[in-house]
């Protein structure tokens, strides 16, 4: 009898498929995967240690590193938790400003994943069109921020600054004549609320081509049903939270359970999958795209409505207008304590967790008072999706490991932090 | 506090009775404390009883309390984790402090919520918690072949060694740091009162 053997291989760290640096150390018997054992940390940058020794505000732009692709979010749950331990509120304008750029950020993160998850899986045409979209919205983020990504938006308080009155322009140079720039600038004559306006009035005609090009496909549907099927009972021993634990039949959202920013006062649904496979991730991610679209079309109302001040006027957290700084001592006094020595938190512990994107992302700080952080943890969400991996992909395919990575949405900025 | 946590907390306590240590309701949060003789049984109380419901663990993390505050008297080393009850919606925090600093162990969570494993894993990697009956308890995080464990408070923010390439031997080498280490902003603790954030 010939002599049978398993086969290791080594995929990653470099495999496009693979998300970003992982180094994923299969056993197979044939073409099935007997065990797969995920080598992490080869993006490890010790966030957690770097926040211990930066102020409290100085941290905030290391947040948008984490999740890479869901830069603001990430920001949302680190501001939440320090401004639970300091017990500021935040004015309600920024809640929805916050509110609207979370959706804006889940419509972000969405399309990359489902244009990424296209392509690894064989249909190259989505990730075309999803960032052509994603273009849209990271103009909305420039916008309010002055970056594309790593926007550093959201303060403790609330957020930097209101939102801008007017769009950037494109200019005519030797790339670009006058006709085209004009054609491009079109939707930019108003505010960055008409801006997003116009975006998600044009969303729900490029997500039905989505559907169009997938949700029927053959191919499609041949590599994603039945693949990583994850019980209910399972997701929950496993730590799933977001789209993961939807995906497998739990309706749990926790801008609905517990709600935070703005949510309880705006009109949404949770989308729930039945199977628990690949494929009904897909349908609870698709769906929730929409369901973010009629969001910030709710908060571009309301902000429409109502100005107001965007920050808390509490000058030991946030800092004062440049205007009365410069007329002010008092006022420059706070601001030059602010700026070299930072925030004081109460010694204590919280913990603060939005629903991002990924799942539950949660920020866990301890303070003893002084003006940086004791210790701080991220709870990522991708951290627990990729620990199930060898539960999902055994007996799978190996062509299955991609789809499986591509529907459990890893990101390696926040996995190894 | 709300009607809520006041219930959970009851549960906690006709539930748990004596090996509850300490509980905290504290800026809308539970938080208990447990010895670590009783840990896993206590762990296992409240994923099984009903009227406690933690089916997740989400997060567990490590945490090294020997630079806490002005003199820290307590353990130095403690594992949080943070629970969550789908049925029941809420939350809690229980932690653990190891007995022993030189060689902090606490029993491993992993038989009651599989999603420990990796938390686990990195608790121990970067604090060099010993997880009694996790059955691969290896690095994650660090690098293969790293020394020490990164996230103690005397392990220093630069590390111990740097990593270059040696023209004269032709390969990558280690060698230790030659970074000075620097502070821009130093660590400050003022009186508790200082400021008065929450009512200025």
């Amino acid at each position: 009898m010939a002599d049978i053997r398993n086969f290791t291989l080594n995929f990653g760290p470099q495999h496009p498929a693979a998300h970003g640096v992982l180094r994923l150390v299969l056993e197979l018997d044939g073409e099935v995967v007997e065990r797969a054992d995920p080598h992490i940390g080869l993006l490890h940058r010790a966030t957690e240690k770097l926040a211990e020794t930066r102020t409290w505000v100085q941290s905030v732009p290391y947040m948008d590193r984490l999740d890479y692709v869901s830069m603001m979010c990430n920001e949302h749950a680190y501001c939440m938790a320090v401004e639970k331990m300091l017990g500021i509120q935040v004015p309600e304008r920024g809640l929805y400003i916050r509110t609207m750029f979370d959706e804006v950020t889940r419509i972000l993160n969405h399309l990359l994943w489902i244009g990424c998850h296209a392509l690894d899986v064989g249909a190259m045409t989505m990730a075309l069109y999803t960032f052509r979209e994603r273009e849209d919205l990271m103009d909305a983020y420039e916008a309010v921020s002055g970056a594309r990504m790593h926007a550093a938006y959201y303060r403790p308080g609330g957020v930097y600054r209101d939102l801008p009155d007017r769009m950037p322009q494109y200019e005519v140079s030797k790339w670009k004549n006058a006709a085209t720039v004009k054609a491009f600038n079109e939707n930019r004559q108003g505010s960055l609320l008409d801006f997003l306006e116009d975006f998600t009035n044009r969303f729900p005609k490029y997500h039905s081509e989505y559907h169009t090009l997938l949700t029927d496909n053959r191919i499609w549907k041949q590599r994603l049903v039945n693949i990583g099927v994850v019980t209910p009972e399972r997701a929950k021993q496993l730590g799933f939270t977001g789209a993961m634990l939807r995906g497998s039949g739990i309706e749990w959202d926790l801008r609905k359970k517990q709600p935070y920013a703005a949510y309880d006062k705006v009109d949404f649904d949770v989308p729930v999958g039945v199977n628990g496979d690949s494929y009904d991730r897909y349908l609870v991610r698709m769906e929730e795209m929409l369901q973010s679209n009629s969001i910030i079309k709710q908060c571009i109302d309301w902000l429409r409505k109502n100005p107001g001040p965007v920050i808390t006027d509490n000058h030991k957290v946030a800092p004062p207008s440049r205007e009365a700084m410069k007329s002010n001592m008092e006022e420059l006094i706070h601001h030059f304590k602010l700026f070299t020595e930072g925030i004081h938190v109460p010694p204590g512990e919280a913990y603060a967790a939005v629903e991002h994107p990924k799942g539950e992302f949660g920020i866990y700080f301890i303070s003893d008072g002084a003006n940086k952080p004791y210790r701080m943890k991220i709870r990522a969400p991708g951290f627990a999706h990729l620990a199930a991996m060898d539960e999902m992909s055994r007996g799978h395919m190996i062509a299955d490991v991609v789809t499986i990575i591509g529907s459990q949405d890893i990101v390696f900025g926040e996995i190894d932090r | 506090m709300s009607a809520k946590l006041e219930r959970l907390s009851q549960h906690l306590e006709k539930h748990l009775g004596d090996r509850l240590k300490r509980l905290t309701l504290a800026l809308g949060e539970v938080s208990i404390e447990v010895a670590a003789a009783d840990y896993a049984g206590v762990m296992l109380t409240l994923r099984d009883e009903p009227e406690l419901g933690f089916e997740e663990l989400i997060d567990l993390c490590g945490v090294d309390y020997s630079a806490y505050g002005e003199s820290w008297q307590g353990r130095r080393f403690a594992a949080v984790s943070h629970l969550l009850s789908i049925a029941n919606n809420w939350r809690l925090r229980v932690r653990v402090f190891a007995e022993d600093d030189g060689f902090p162990v606490v029993a491993s969570v992993t038989p009651i919520w599989s999603s420990a494993n990796w938390f686990e894993r990195e608790a121990f990697d970067l604090f060099g918690i010993v997880f009694d009956g996790h059955e691969d308890l290896r690095r994650i995080l660090t690098d293969y072949g790293f020394v020490g464990h990164p996230f103690r408070k005397d392990f220093p923010i630069s590390g111990h060694v740097e990593m270059r390439y040696d023209p004269d031997e032709g390969r990558v080498i280690y060698q230790p740091v030659t970074i000075e280490p620097r502070e821009n902003t130093p660590r400050i603790r003022r009186e508790d009162t200082y400021g008065d954030v929450a009512h200025g």
